[in-house]
């Protein structure tokens, strides 16, 4: 589903992926794991399209399609969905507004009958439910005075709703407690299928107890320098990242 | 009467043009009110028209105003019925209304279909006419032509404009719509709208002024308008105007508010070259409430300058103000808003916001919140904004599969709607919102998702 081959991306003339390569069939759940300043934040960003971040080298191939050469809104059409870390507040745009309109340029795309007002509420009572939101929440507008674990929560609500085939979390998991992070997690499992994939980057290894990961990468320094079976999540809970530097100055050293 | 010998030559032709008003009007206007207007006429001469070198005017510059060889406008209509107006924005609201083309009253154009017989919905050409008593205590002794050239210029040469008098007590659900067209003739025009509101003790009203340029041609505008609000009186007054490209449009709105009475103002500013609009609200009783909200939308060359001016002269009374902007290519804006406490107007409670979404690099805007208190017990607050589209609310929208035009638009739309839905009265916002939805890029596509 998704291929990445030697991808280099810069910020303001610094280089923050240095050579990525990863590679997610249909169906399976990869974790990116790292210490703070990794990249791993980046790689999220980059594939959801975000323009601040320029790619200097390598290539991303998407169901077979050049990823790279796609806007965002496209990438968003063709299955593509990034739960954002730091959600962003829309003042004066509900949050029905934004999802209707979201859904239905995913439908048009997909050769789908648009839904109208009617039909979209009753297409999101349940799946508010499943999230325990509440009922209120949906008429704010986007995110706006939202605690953090709300905003998290909307996050899985409007990824459960747009039914992606590749989801992207980006550190979804960070600031949760125990009961969000179950729910977000339920949110996730709830989507789960053999033509579906997840790439969940996280910080921490307490979510993948709830969402199984078919394989782990830890990313240090714009690089994966490890990648492993969901044990290695666990093996780095209990090492930390300090590690890491150890095995780069030996790497280098040899 | 003016010596013939004026020192001051670009005011000359609008002393010609009162002169001869004056010879028309004989008969049909009472004495008081030619005192006033032989008052107003001196105090132009002598004004003179503003220049940037005054503090006020620094950032607008009227003398394209000044240069232009306005001819006083007259009554026109080429075939215009009440059918053919409906495409107007603002032209097809089903409410009473009152049509005037180029500052006259149209008979033919209007209809007061549905209004109590209480109220008093009139031509005030009419009114002066027939019976000016009523109106004598009121007419021209709010807005200060005393201290400003364009009121003093309406109050000298207003021909013709509205009456809306709400008596006692009473309380008028339907607005009442004051609609000022431009035929837009070869010549240049200069049209001085005129429109008293008054509000007797608890009644209730909405007033919406809408001008509208029906052709692309240079006019200009130069509307007065005042609004009495009585003990516990409460009055939505809308202003919009959507001028022609080519149209110079100066506007004062003045407000007067009793113990207790509400007024909220809406000021839209859509279209015109040149566009001056100036508000002022005296809070002059106990408890009085008043909201002054705004709205420009300009791009092109258009230049837009708000004047406001809130006047908390007693105690206990509250006002929020916001004003919105969103300018385009090379447009230039102007807000400039003072709120003046006096001295014991203790309890006050007064809010202003600012903000502008300035959608090119191009565009300008000079805001400036003014704030003279005289008194120490008291709660007010200013604020003004300018900046560009969020990058990452546009990335966030893209993310989700909006496009870039309708993410764009969204978020224009979601800035403006913030003073839009502050619109009480639902005709008018509607109709507003429509206005935005043909304005903004892909704004069917933004009417769909909302």
């Amino acid at each position: 589903m998704l291929e990445i081959k030697n991808l280099h991306v810069e910020v303001d003339g610094k280089e923050i992926l240095r050579g990525i390569d990863l590679k997610v069939k249909a169906g399976e759940v990869h974790s990116i794991m790292g210490p703070n300043g990794s990249g791993k934040s980046t790689l999220a960003q980059v594939l959801a399209g975000r323009e601040t971040f320029e790619v200097t080298a390598g290539e991303v191939s998407y169901e077979g399609k050049d990823l790279l050469e796609m806007a965002p809104e496209e990438r968003a059409r063709q299955g593509i969905f990034l739960a954002f870390q730091y959600p962003v507040e829309i003042p004066g745009v509900s949050n029905t507004y934004f999802l209707k309109a979201a859904l239905n340029a995913l439908r048009k795309e997909r050769g789908e009958e648009e839904v109208d007002a009617m039909d979209f509420l009753a297409l999101i009572k349940d799946k508010m439910k499943l999230l325990g939101m509440d009922e209120t929440l949906i008429s704010r507008p986007v995110n706006e005075g939202f605690s953090g674990g709300e905003k998290k929560r909307n996050e899985i609500f409007q990824m459960v709703v747009l039914e992606p085939k590749l989801a992207i979390l980006d550190e979804t998991d960070s600031g949760l407690d125990i009961d969000a992070l179950k729910i977000a997690a339920e949110g996730v499992n709830s989507l789960r299928s053999p033509e579906r994939s997840f790439i969940v980057v996280t910080h921490y290894q307490r979510m993948l107890n709830y969402i199984v990961p078919d394989a782990v990468h830890v990313l240090y320094e714009g690089r994966i320098v490890k990648s492993g079976g969901k044990e290695l999540a666990l093996e780095l809970e209990e090492k930390g990242y300090s590690w890491l530097e150890d095995k780069t100055a030996t790497a280098v050293n040899s | 009467m003016i010596e013939a010998t004026q020192v001051n030559k670009d005011t000359d032709p609008y002393l010609s043009s009162f002169a001869q008003l004056q010879k028309e009007l004989e008969g049909k206007q009472p004495p008081w009110l030619q005192q006033i207007r032989q008052a107003a006429i001196s105090r132009f001469s002598d004004l003179g028209f503003p220049t940037s070198a005054q503090e006020e005017w620094k950032y607008t510059e009227v003398a394209p105003i000044r240069r232009t060889a306005f001819k006083p406008a007259a009554y026109e209509n080429n075939g215009l019925t009440i059918e053919s107006l409906t495409g107007l924005t603002f032209g097809n609201l089903q409410c009473p209304r009152l049509v005037f083309l180029n500052g006259h009253y149209s008979a033919e154009l209007s209809s007061l279909k549905g209004l109590p017989e209480t109220v008093q919905v009139k031509s005030l050409a009419k009114v002066l006419e027939q019976h000016p008593d009523g109106v004598e205590p009121y007419l021209a002794r709010y807005a200060r032509y005393q201290d400003h050239p364009f009121v003093a210029l309406n109050t000298a040469l207003f021909q013709d404009g509205a009456l809306v008098h709400v008596p006692k007590g009473e309380v008028i659900q339907e607005p009442i719509h004051l609609l000022y067209l431009s035929t837009g003739a070869e010549e240049a025009m200069a049209i001085h709208p005129r429109t008293l509101i008054l509000a007797d003790g608890s009644s209730q009203v909405s007033v919406l002024e809408s001008y509208v340029g029906l052709q692309e041609g240079v006019y200009f505008t130069n509307s007065v308008t005042e609004i009495v609000a009585a003990e516990n009186a409460v009055v939505d007054h809308y202003k919009l105007h959507q001028e022609s490209k080519g149209a110079f449009h100066v506007g004062t709105l003045q407000v007067h508010q009793a113990r207790d009475s509400t007024v909220r103002t809406f000021n839209g500013t859509l279209g015109g070259k040149l566009t001056r609009n100036e508000v002022n609200v005296v809070l002059d009783g106990e408890g009085a409430k008043c909201d002054l909200d705004g709205l420009y939308l300009i791009s092109g060359s258009q230049h837009v300058d708000n004047h406001t001016r809130l006047e908390h002269a007693k105690p206990h009374c509250s006002s929020r103000e916001m004003y919105k902007g969103i300018l385009g290519e090379k447009a230039s804006g102007v807000f400039h808003g003072r709120i003046v406490v006096l001295p014991g107007a203790q309890k006050t409670d007064s809010k202003q916001t600012n903000n502008n979404l300035l959608l090119s690099d191009e565009a300008q805007i000079s805001t400036k919140p003014q704030l003279e208190i005289y008194a120490n017990d008291v709660k007010c607050t200013h604020g003004a904004t300018i900046g560009q589209l969020d990058p990452d609310a546009l990335f966030y929208l893209r993310s989700r599969g909006i496009d870039e035009p309708a993410a764009r638009s969204l978020l224009i739309y979601a800035f403006a709607s913030q003073v839009v839905n502050r619109i009480k009265v639902d005709l008018v916002r509607t109709e507003l919102d429509n206005y935005l939805f043909s304005w903004l890029p892909e704004g069917h596509l933004i009417r769909e998702a909302v």
